[in-house]
């Protein structure tokens, strides 16, 4: 078959599954039903963790930074140290300028991977507040979701 | 039934699917036709001919990639040194079993509990058959390899907002799924309604292999019978004896299969990666680490933390401090492998080029954890019939893999029972290591209601807390591929690198097996000719 063949197929496939499930939509009811019984969804911890695996589902800066980034810059932002190292966020005159850590969150630096992609602007923007008003740090310029935006 | 659908699968997610298995084996059949799906870059045992001119290298890092190195190139007559921070060789290839402790960034430390003979692979777990670099090694080492089992039938599919949260045998989403897929499709194609995308023949053809794929009856149906029975399992499988007669099961609707979102389950074994024969040393991943350590250890100096690799026209210094003593201390050579992981190595002052400086703080490592669990007995084999094999969940744990030996035994067993990726895999790693195997516990309980009873004990590796590492493995886009991955590779005045970071098989063995190789054999072309 050639790519041309193949992708007719492939739609007749997806027609047949839209047009067929009506008639065969008796079949094997009873199983039907308990799949379709009222969900036993997780909604996850309180503070919003482990709610889906491709996003971060924390509800404010505090709480992202307890649930995500304290894996690697540790519960109190001072960082760690084994063959290579992991910066403190406490005390860091880096943070001064807030389109610094933006940034980093949006895109990574190094070994750190871009955690922002999997958080939303205002999400971004919270958890840079938090941090830039905690651990030692005294930054009041706060960032928006906006600034977030236009470095995304 | 009700109106709204509980996971409402859209064009989108089927075609991605279908795409993915009929491109994934249209693709297998072309390859196949060229003999590529079979070939690999390795070509059989590295031959570094000529006269190394009593050259010496220095070797940074003593896993697969550092080891394989020192392993050939003393061969070939180098003189060779490797540094490695930890205590012991191996790096990722390693295995946490009863008595071993590890303490991670942030100093929790765990000492595991497991019982004689039981174990987890923090790091890599499986061996590909096609991974001919490794299984070269393997064999040369003299490490016993045994079947992993990376599909079984009977392994549960789970997603928790399906089945109220039941767990669904492997073998009977697959068997639903396939059937009723190829049902749809025999109606398109007695309709007519491919158009011309195939001959009347090749129609026909189609059909055939639709009822053998899909287990359809003589009227293209899927439906319960001896022919879906087979595949999906019985109500009362056939036996010996009186009342042996076996009771055909109903298969699930196909609304039913779809909206599960199970179909997801059924695709994880269909990556040549995962493809049997797929295999793990006997008695953990460590054995590789331990092969290497019989024929090359004597060069390995542990507990030695880089700090600085310097070179000028005379060759490389790399100045490391003792982790045990904190002496600091240097070590010289003619010319440096650097295999160490890039989060570890790019704070690290280094003399090289724009490009490779560029290369190495390109590339963020990726999140993972690990936790295993000890329990009392088997009972995934005892009250469940898994043997060996994954189960997959939508839970933050993605899958609970069975133990591939000692089949049968009483216990105590132990199972790796969360190995996390994505958001799941940060948050999971800000717990403890407590919290850890408690939510393990707690996740687990809902697929093998038996976790409550029989738990023991258990440990978790969460990756980004491993101190040499600083992450799982390196995380590579199309993006930063095209601009630096060459330039990662490329030989530096003195110094060049090697790892699962210097490949296209980002992660496994192999890929730092092969990048090693591919690194010391234009290491040694360039000091032949020189």
């Amino acid at each position: 078959m050639n790519k041309h063949s193949i992708f007719l197929v492939l739609s007749a496939m997806i027609a047949a599954v839209t047009v067929g499930s009506q008639s065969l939509a008796q079949r094997g009811d009873a199983d039907s039903a308990s799949a379709n019984a009222p969900p036993t969804a997780r909604s996850g911890d309180a503070d919003g963790a482990f709610v889906s695996a491709s996003k971060f589902s924390e509800p404010d800066g505090e709480k992202l930074y307890k649930r995500v980034c304290a894996g690697c810059h540790m519960p109190d932002a001072k960082g760690a140290t084994g063959a290579g190292t992991y910066p403190a966020l406490a005390r860091n005159r880096k943070l001064a300028a807030a389109g610094y850590p933006a940034y980093v969150v949006l895109h990574g630096l190094n070994g750190m991977p871009p955690v922002g992609q999997m958080m939303t602007d205002q999400q971004v923007a919270d958890v840079i507040n938090y941090v830039r008003t905690h651990f030692g740090n005294t930054y009041k310029d706060a960032v928006t979701a906006a600034d977030v935006k236009s470095t995304r | 039934m009700t109106d709204k659908p509980v996971l409402p699968m859209t064009k989108r997610d089927l075609l991605t699917l279908i795409g993915k298995t009929a491109g994934a084996s249209a693709m297998y059949m072309a390859m196949s036709s060229l003999g590529a799906a079979h070939a690999s870059p390795f070509k059989g045992p590295i031959k570094l001919d000529g006269d190394v001119k009593g050259a010496s290298v220095l070797i940074l890092g003593a896993g697969v990639a550092g080891m394989v190195a020192a392993l050939e190139l003393r061969r070939a007559g180098y003189k060779v040194q490797v540094l490695e921070y930890n205590d012991r060789v191996g790096g990722r290839s390693w295995t946490l079993k009863g008595g071993d402790s590890f303490t991670e960034l942030g100093g929790a430390t765990q000492t595991c509990q497991f019982s004689p003979g039981n174990y987890i692979n923090p790091g890599p777990w499986r061996i590909p058959h096609h991974h001919h670099g490794l299984m070269h090694y393997c064999h040369e080492l003299g490490v016993a390899l045994e079947p992993f089992m990376q599909l079984n039938y009977s392994a549960y599919c789970h997603n928790t907002k399906a089945f109220g949260g039941k767990p669904q045998r492997y073998a009977t989403i697959q068997a639903d799924y396939y059937g009723h897929v190829s049902e749809l499709l025999a109606k398109a194609v007695n309709q007519q309604a491919l158009g011309d995308a195939l001959t009347k023949e090749d129609g026909e053809i189609l059909l055939q292999s639709l009822k053998n794929w899909g287990a359809l009856d003589k009227d293209y149906r899927y439906v319960k019978g001896p022919a879906s029975s087979d595949r999906r399992g019985w109500d009362k499988r056939p036996t010996g004896g009186l009342d042996a007669a076996p009771i055909p099961s109903e298969p699930l609707s196909i609304e039913t299969v779809l909206r599960s979102g199970l179909w997801r389950n059924v695709s994880g074994s269909l990556n040549f990666d995962h493809h049997n024969a797929i295999f793990q040393p006997v008695g953990g991943m460590e054995q590789i680490a331990k092969g290497f350590e019989r024929k090359v250890g004597d060069l390995v100096r542990l507990n030695s933390k880089v700090t600085g690799i310097r070179q000028d026209a005379k060759g490389v210094t790399v100045a490391y401090t003792d982790t045990k003593t904190g002496a600091k201390m240097t070590a010289k050579a003619d010319y440096c492998l650097c295999t160490i992981p890039l989060s570890v190595l790019s704070p690290i002052e280094m003399n090289v080029g724009p490009e490779l400086a560029a290369a190495i703080h390109a590339v963020p490592y990726r999140p993972g954890l690990k936790v295993g669990l000890e329990f009392k007995r088997r009972f995934w084999e005892q009250d469940e019939q898994i043997y060996g094999g994954i189960t997959t969940t939508d839970l933050p744990i993605s899958q609970i893999s069975y133990p591939s030996s000692n089949y049968g035994s009483p216990g105590p067993g132990v199972l790796l029972a969360a190995y996390s990726s994505g958001a799941y895999a940060y948050e999971y790693t800000t717990l403890s290591p407590e919290e850890r195997v408690a939510r393990t516990l707690e996740w687990g309980s809902q697929i093998h209601p038996q976790y409550n009873e029989e738990y023991m004990n258990g440990i978790s590796v969460g990756w980004h807390r491993v101190p040499w590492t600083l992450g799982c493995f390196g995380i590579w886009t199309e993006e930063s591929r095209e601009q630096h991955y060459k330039n990662l590779c490329q030989i530096d005045g003195r110094i060049l690198l090697a790892g699962e970071h210097a490949s296209y098989v980002g992660g496994w063995q192999e890929g730092g097996i092969t990048s090693s190789l591919d690194a010391i054999g234009r290491l040694h072309q360039k000091i032949v000719a020189a």
